[in-house]
């Protein structure tokens, strides 16, 4: 047991480290963070009441096309290095080595766009209330999309250039997902607006925390199994 | 279901039922259709663009119903390794993605009409869209992955996920109080249609499961055909190179 719990840690250490080492993975899906938001005025106009009206939708829709663009390398690039095969070989179950994968991928490359999240939210003129929701919404929601996120990029993992396809298998599991997170910062704002007390724990945000709470038992599990198909 | 594993068995059995199920699809879709379209009343507040109904509403139904079909031989697959399984899920697909569509598109054509839109973002409708689009998903992955016996699995896998969405199809309806209305057939105490419609809507409700079964039998039947015309081209082929 302790040798499991061990692993669990090296395992999302060395992940930490070799994105760490890499560099720039985690800030190209910033930068592509920053321009999909700053295409929205230019879409839109430039109208602020509008922006603002938009911005905690936006600012979602974006969060999740930034983080598709590196999910498919998930597992893919252990998978091709060989390193996957010696990590099934450890005393680490499948489902727990998917978890951890995950919490290693949610740690480099959803944490630098959740520290962008302000800086970009301000540029459509979000206010403070919506702000706050928004960011409490993703840091809710994003490990669910994460480990939803695992099941698509586990079944792909043998096929080459499979980045696409995985945006298109899991982006409609991500449905849910945007409509509760952007419902509660709804909510709120509402309530903002007509001078009452923000209630953040309403019935959106607890769907929103059941979604990630499913996503963390379905994604490592059916994740375990798309990477046992793809072993042999 | 076992005896069926064997695909000499399958085609055998499909033979046999075949004509069948076709011919009973072929006279129910002729009987619901004419009773629907010709001779049903008009709705008293619809008028004649009820009718659009007897064309949606077992669309609808049967774009639920293919993929319970696709999530049961799903599962199948994974548990027993049922080859046919896998040619079963992966036939049903297209004609699921079919209904789907089939439904979404005549809902629009009645809602421009009837609600003043061809689309609203209500939760019926939203969750069907992504119904179809996980079809979608589905077929695109079968098609990807090279290794036919890995794409069964993988695709299996996807479609009990996907299961979830099916069921948030089923009860959008009932959980969030928008735009569409309930269901209004299947309910515990008298149905809320008159039977004028009611007996026409079953009957198509039928001819569509039949239409179903005898596209899915056909479907797999070529796909195990076409099974057959590889490994002979296989086989010819490793001839020539001996």
């Amino acid at each position: 047991m302790a040798g499991t719990a061990q692993a669990f840690q090296s395992l999302i250490k060395r992940d930490l480290k070799l994105a760490g080492r890499s560099g720039t993975g985690g800030l190209l899906a910033v930068f592509f963070f920053a321009l999909v938001v700053t295409m929205v005025p230019f879409g839109l106009g430039p109208d602020l009441k509008l922006l603002a009206r938009i911005a905690p939708g936006m600012i979602w829709v974006a969060f999740i096309l930034s983080s598709l663009l590196s999910l498919d390398r998930l597992f893919q690039t252990d998978f091709e290095d060989g390193s996957f095969d010696l990590m099934v070989l450890s005393p680490l179950p499948m489902e727990a080595l998917v978890l951890a994968k995950c919490v290693a991928h949610w740690l480099t490359n959803a944490v630098p766009l959740l520290i962008a999240t302000p800086v970009l939210a301000l540029l459509l003129n979000i206010d403070g209330v919506s702000m706050g929701m928004v960011i409490l919404t993703l840091v809710v929601g994003t490990p669910g999309l994460t480990l939803m996120g695992a099941i698509g990029a586990a079944l792909t993992v043998g096929v080459r250039r499979g980045g696409l396809l995985v945006a298109l298998l899991i982006m409609p599991l991500y449905v849910p997902v945007v409509i509760f997170a952007v419902g509660s910062v709804e909510a709120a704002r509402e309530a903002a607006q007509l001078g009452q007390p923000v209630d953040i724990f309403e019935p959106n945000f607890f769907f929103l925390m059941a979604l990630t709470l499913g996503a963390g038992v379905l994604g490592p599990l059916a994740g375990a199994a798309g990477l046992r198909l793809n072993l042999s | 279901m076992w005896s069926l594993a064997n695909p000499l068995k399958f085609i055998r059995f499909s033979d046999a039922v075949l004509p069948w199920v076709s011919g009973a699809a072929a006279l129910l879709l002729l009987v619901g259709f004419v009773w629907g379209l010709v001779f049903a009343p008009e709705d008293y507040q619809m008028g004649d663009t009820v009718r659009i109904m007897f064309v949606h509403v077992p669309a609808a139904w049967l774009s639920l119903f293919s993929y319970s079909v696709l999530v049961g031989a799903s599962l199948f697959s994974l548990i027993w390794r049922h080859a046919l399984a896998d040619l079963a899920a992966r036939s049903a697909a297209p004609l699921g993605a079919a209904f789907t569509l089939l439904g979404l598109v005549t809902g629009a054509l009645w809602g421009q009409p009837m609600w003043g839109t061809f689309w609203v973002w209500d939760a019926r409708l939203t969750s069907m869209l992504v119904l179809f689009f996980i079809y979608l998903g589905y077929i695109a992955l079968w098609e990807v992955i090279e290794d036919q016996q890995k794409a069964a699995r993988a695709a299996a896998v996807l479609a009990i996920v996907g299961s979830i969405n099916a069921v948030i199809v089923k009860y959008s309806v009932e959980w969030w109080d928008t735009l569409h209305q309930p269901a209004s057939v299947s309910r515990l105490d008298a149905p809320a249609i008159h039977w004028t419609m009611l007996v026409p809507l079953l009957i198509l409700a039928l001819g569509y499961t039949c239409l179903f079964f005898s596209l899915l039998f056909v479907r797999m039947r070529t796909a195990l055909a076409e099974q057959r015309i590889r490994k002979a081209q296989m086989a010819r082929a490793a001839e020539y190179w001996d």
